[in-house]
């Protein structure tokens, strides 16, 4: 056991330097970590209550009492963008799980039986030649407006996605010797599948699985904005901005603080992606 | 090269026939009835199955798809719920600020986009190259319609330079249309031009790779001649290919837009009819736009193979 963390450590540790060797990335990775932190945290130790109405603190400017100001119903805006980085965040962690799933399914499929190929792929140009937020709002609205219905919406969005670059890379990987040595000794395919091509397909998958935590975040708000996302009264930074915008000339702060927790997070989690695909890229190139 | 042609219009017709089965499907899964929406409150159940009648919907599912494929194919994709209109019409009403929209931002975008991506190919590694690419992140970080709420706040309400909606008077001139459209066409070039960059400089990497770049410097040619006679003019393919496809994503990509600049387009119609429950419009539009990206992409394709003789020689 002892021996195992320890060669593990050994195996991570340059990984480790060189991922964050880039102060960018390193800078990326405190932040999410922050956020995270925070998000989880803070409504854990502070019972202070997101949704406290206080008519006679309407509106009124940033200060140290109220770091990002109050909204038109009084409430403090930072609290809430606090509260809402959970649902921002599990809305990102929920579509790009759901989406890196059935995405490698689909993709592994396509990509390794030449039979469904054609079929699959064909599909997922079908689902890729409507605009994400045209597709996002089109569902949205037949499936009804609701925190769940949004995560859904989102990941049939970008599952096809996913599962063009896994199908691009098991294509690559299908021909390797190794597979075919395994094949010669007799081994069945899902087996082939499982511990032989889908360990090769986790760096791109790791790629995608940041970009569209990101993009969920900003789906989400785009959503939102347009009334066919997350119901108004669930606190996430596209809720946020689009109750608030109303009061966008007097109170300026309303929209542009989630907006900014919105940038900073997706910025992040895209730098990240970058410096993992960076990483991993030479690996790729060799295995091509 | 016709085989290779055809082949890729047989792709085509089969992606937008899928197209058709997804869009009718996930009209038809919705929840809601349109008809009582359409009817209101005061109607009564026979109203309502004499309404379901009139427009097609007491068939069963797949006779309501061949007859709703039959009449796509003569080019009608059905009568708005909400509008007294057919859809193709109420879309063409709505199609002329989409498109100088999607055309003015994809102007932007490539004005940005192509001179930063190459400077950061020529100066790779460099603070530049690393500038280049950081904002080009940053620019695929921003919610669109926060950037519009923001420039409208400081462009347009607090300086008052432009205009904060619409698109003006009916008989407004091309030059006030513009300027309607300028913000707006700012925002979505601002935040489309990350991809242009990105792939301006892969492909300037790419050619700057190749040997005959090598031989052009060894002759002694000046560098700038290089850039922009051997450089540049190969690179131009992959990028006038991205461009396109901006553009088409963009036809369909401009609704959060449009909604932010209360642009009376396409997006707006669409999402209109999302919040109206409105399905004829909801299909005809995602039809329409989906039809125009394959169209597009095919196209790009063709462009492709008469420009580069390598793609029309693989189809052999």
């Amino acid at each position: 056991m002892r021996a195992a963390i320890v060669s593990l450590w050994n195996s991570a540790m340059p990984v480790a330097r060189r991922l964050f060797g880039r102060k960018i990335v390193l800078a990326a990775a405190l932040v999410l970590l922050l956020v995270t932190g925070v998000a989880v945290l803070y409504p854990l130790l502070s019972d202070a209550d997101p949704g406290a109405i206080e008519i006679g603190q309407r509106l009124h400017a940033p200060s140290l009492e109220h770091w990002a100001g109050t909204d038109e119903l009084g409430r403090d805006v930072m609290l809430r963008i606090v509260h809402g980085a959970r649902y921002s965040l599990l809305i990102g962690v929920v579509t790009a799980a759901g989406a890196v799933l059935f995405g490698t399914l689909m993709g592994m499929l396509a990509g390794f039986f030449r039979r469904l190929d054609a079929p699959l792929m064909r599909v997922v140009d079908a689902m890729m030649s409507f605009p994400d937020i045209l597709l996002g709002i089109a569902l949205v609205s037949i499936l009804g407006v609701s925190l769940w219905n949004v995560m859904l919406a989102l990941v049939i969005v970008y599952t096809p996605r996913v599962a063009r670059v896994v199908r691009a890379t098991t294509l690559v990987l299908r021909e390797l010797l190794f597979v075919d040595a395994a094949r010669a000794l007799g081994v069945r395919t899902p087996k082939i599948l499982c511990k032989h091509i889908l360990p090769n397909l986790m760096s791109p998958i790791l790629v995608q699985v940041t970009f569209i935590f990101a993009y969920a975040i900003l789906a989400e708000a785009g959503l939102s904005f347009l009334g066919v996302g997350v119901p108004p009264d669930i606190p996430t930074w596209g809720t946020m901005i689009a109750g608030s915008l109303d009061y966008a000339d007097r109170a300026f702060w309303t929209i542009f603080c989630p907006g900014l927790a919105i940038v900073l997070t997706a910025l992040s989690l895209q730098m990240l992606g970058d410096g993992v695909r960076d990483l991993l890229d030479p690996k790729l190139r060799k295995a091509a | 090269m016709l085989r290779f042609l055809l082949t890729r219009l047989a792709g085509a017709v089969v992606v937008l026939a899928i197209v058709a089965v997804l869009v009718f499907a996930l009209t038809r899964l919705a929840s809601g009835d349109p008809v009582a929406l359409l009817l209101g409150d005061q109607a009564t159940t026979a109203d309502i199955a004499q309404a379901r009648i009139q427009y097609g919907l007491d068939k069963p599912l797949p006779t309501q798809f061949v007859l709703w494929v039959g009449e796509l194919l003569q080019g009608n994709l059905g009568q708005s719920l909400f509008l007294q209109r057919p859809v193709s019409q109420a879309l063409l009403e709505r199609a002329e600020p989409t498109l100088f929209l999607a055309l003015f931002a994809v102007g932007i975008a490539a004005l940005i986009g192509i001179p930063a991506g190459m400077s950061a190919a020529i100066w790779r590694g460099s603070a530049a190259d690393q500038a280049v690419s950081s904002v080009a992140m940053l620019g695929a970080s921003i919610p669109s319609f926060w950037l519009g709420l923001i420039l409208i706040q400081f462009f347009a309400v607090r300086l008052g330079w432009f205009p904060a909606s619409g698109y003006g008077d009916p008989s407004a001139s091309f030059g006030e249309r513009l300027q309607h459209l300028l913000l707006p066409a700012l925002v979505l070039g601002l935040l489309n031009s990350a991809l242009i960059i990105r792939f301006t400089r892969a492909s300037m990497l790419d050619i700057l790779g190749e040997d005959y770049v090598r031989t052009a410097r060894a002759k002694g040619l000046p560098e700038r001649v290089i850039m922009v006679k051997h450089v540049l003019r190969n690179a131009l393919v992959p990028i006038v290919t991205v461009l396109g496809l901006t553009l088409a994503l963009m036809i369909g990509g401009t609704v959060v837009t449009e909604t932010v600049f209360n642009l009376p387009g396409v997006g707006n119609l669409v999402v209109r009819a999302v919040l109206r429950r409105d399905y004829p419009v909801i299909q005809g539009t995602l039809l329409v736009i989906a039809a125009i990206y394959v169209f597009i992409n095919l196209g790009v394709d063709f462009i492709y193979t008469l420009v580069d003789p390598r793609i029309r020689l693989e189809g052999k």
